[in-house]
């Protein structure tokens, strides 16, 4: 029951793009074709579940023990960018497929603060391990929704006269606001 | 100055050099913020206790005791005048809020009655739920004064007499929930 | 190219959040107020300015294969102490601010200088560009906040000009993006007509 709650309430009620702002760069970035929306998706929820739980492991195996928690900063963004160049290094001998699908995602995924957010959430919110696994799963699906949205209707944007100086991000995110209202519907749920 | 070869060692080396120096500093800040942070976070449990308290002149953050409740802690801050107990400032909880655990202070006189309530932490939406923290608004003065055993403590839509803050019911229920639940433990023998 | 050129573009012709569209995550988070805003603005600046200033002085130490991590751990050593100075002096800000601190870490606006500029140019340029960057980021924020301020609650750095609420909406996350929307329109517009 506690998973399903936290489930839900990572995609939909606290959804990490439309409820708490992150990881808006590649929202707004790639978000301008389905497919890439799509590829990207993969990508970050591949590396936010991996790093969430290596973070974990390190916080209360390493940071806390030698009770230096000021270094958490510093050490979750190294383990998330030496992360990234291992799974795309690993990705590509194993499975040349996934490279390709996902290999282009791969190196903007440092510099998505979601995934760091996301690490630093669970710390947060005092999750244990499978609670934090679920966490950054879902976490990583309503990122993923609210791109694939955002993207299907920028899509259609495409052969709609909009005004010149709101054409391209202006409308983007006039879309995202609204957007963000639909999904505040959703705050009743849990 | 030139650019230096990408080879293994210069790699290791400077990335060692970097990372120590970093490391190195941070060390040396942390020792130099470490008292005015702790300081800073005393203060501001001292004011907390202060404003929930009737007046006392004991430390009550010296005599502070816990109890583990429902996964969490409550820690119970005794206040006393020449050493007579004048009340008890609980530290509680509730992890139903909008956007995560909330943090209270509530302050009790001896027979239970609620004196005041200062909200320690919480992350509801500003503008709606953050109206439960006296800085933003009124909202919290129903509770003074106020006897759990004869004021239910649940919003008017629940069936209990607390007002909700407009269009943030669920901010003030976890604002009941966790006055509940400092009330239910000090009165099951939290009381010293 | 003379300093004052230098500094300028980071305020108008470059704007990190207005032209480039960087550090989108903190300019719609913590805007809820002005002063949010300013403060969040002004932890960033100090963050640019120094990690620009130490990347350009070990440029030419740092080969350039692990330029990147390199410049992570400078970046990420400003921040924690950025965290922890606030941490202890603004106790009240750095909880409404809270995990977008720990965050500026990978705003790309920092590492994208580091990388851009401060890896190419003496430590002169370097600094003057990161706090020409860093105060039009700021600038950004704090027009940002002050919108929403306004509109939500009625009240600007805290002094209230309306009784009881204004158009909640804009407190709320859709209004931060539709506010923003409508900002980054408007300085399309104008950067256009002095084009």
């Amino acid at each position: 029951m506690e998973y399903i709650i936290i489930f839900i309430s990572a995609i939909f009620v606290n959804n990490i793009v439309l409820a708490k702002f992150l990881g808006i760069c590649p929202f707004i970035g790639v978000s301008s074709r389905l497919e890439t929306s799509v590829g990207m998706t993969g990508a970050v929820a591949f590396v936010m579940v991996i790093a969430t739980i290596v973070t974990y492991l390190i916080q209360y195996y390493i940071l806390k023990p030698l009770s230096i928690g000021f270094m958490q900063t510093i050490t979750f963004i190294l383990v998330i960018a030496a992360l990234v160049q291992l799974v795309e290094i690993i990705l590509k001998k194993v499975s040349p497929a996934l490279y390709q699908a996902l290999g282009i995602y791969l190196p903007l995924i440092t510099t998505n603060c979601a995934v760091l957010g996301v690490a630093i959430l669970t710390i947060q919110n005092g999750y244990n391990l499978p609670e934090a696994a679920v966490f950054s799963f879902a976490t990583a699906i309503g990122f993923g929704l609210a791109l694939v949205l955002l993207s299907s209707m920028r899509e259609s944007l495409d052969l709609v006269d909009i005004p010149k100086g709101m054409k391209g991000i202006p409308v983007a995110f006039i879309i995202a606001g609204i957007l963000s209202m639909a999904f505040m519907g959703f705050a009743g749920l849990v | 100055m030139a650019k230096r070869e990408s080879t293994f060692g210069n790699m290791l080396l400077a990335l060692t050099v970097v990372t120590l120096i970093s490391s190195a500093s941070l060390g040396f800040v942390y020792e130099l913020t470490k008292g005015p942070i702790a300081a800073a976070k005393l203060a501001k449990k001292n004011e907390a206790l202060q404003s929930v308290l009737p007046e006392f002149n004991n430390h009550p953050v010296e005599e502070v005791y816990k109890k583990a409740v429902d996964g969490d802690t409550l820690y119970f801050f005794p206040a006393r005048r020449d050493s007579q107990l004048v009340g008890t400032a609980v530290e509680t909880f509730s992890p139903k809020g909008f956007g995560g655990t909330i943090r209270l202070m509530v302050g009790f006189l001896p027979d239970g009655t609620i004196n005041n309530v200062a909200v320690l932490e919480h992350k509801e939406t500003p503008g709606l739920g953050d109206k439960m923290d006296r800085k933003k608004s009124d909202w919290s003065v129903q509770f003074e004064g106020k006897n759990p055993k004869n004021f239910k403590l649940a919003v008017k839509k629940d069936g209990g007499d607390v007002q909700a803050i407009t269009a943030s019911t669920i901010s003030s229920r976890a604002f009941c929930d966790a006055v509940e639940r400092a009330y239910n433990s000090l009165m099951k023998g939290g009381q010293q | 190219m003379n300093q004052w050129n230098n500094f300028s573009k980071g305020i108008f012709k470059e704007n990190a959040v207005f032209v480039q569209v960087l550090g989108m995550c903190p300019t719609l988070g913590v805007t809820t107020s002005a002063y949010n805003g300013l403060g969040m603005g002004l932890a960033t600046t100090f963050v640019l300015l120094m990690s620009n200033i130490v990347v350009s002085m070990v440029k030419g130490f740092i080969p350039d294969k692990v330029r990147i991590p390199a410049y992570i751990v400078i970046i990420a050593s400003f921040v924690t102490i950025v965290e922890l100075i606030m941490q202890a002096f603004v106790p009240v800000l750095f909880d409404e601010l809270g995990l977008f601190i720990p965050l500026i870490v990978v705003n790309c606006l920092v590492l994208g200088r580091s990388e851009a500029f401060a890896s190419k140019n003496n430590v002169l340029s370097s600094a003057v560009d990161g706090l020409g960057m860093g105060l039009g980021f700021t600038l950004a924020l704090f027009m940002l906040g002050s919108i929403r301020e306004l509109l939500g609650s009625g009240a600007w750095l805290g002094i209230k000009f309306i009784h009881g609420d204004g158009m909640l909406l804009f407190i709320l996350a859709p209004g931060a993006f539709i506010a923003l929307a409508y900002l980054i329109a408007i300085m399309n517009r104008v950067n256009r007509r002095n084009a």
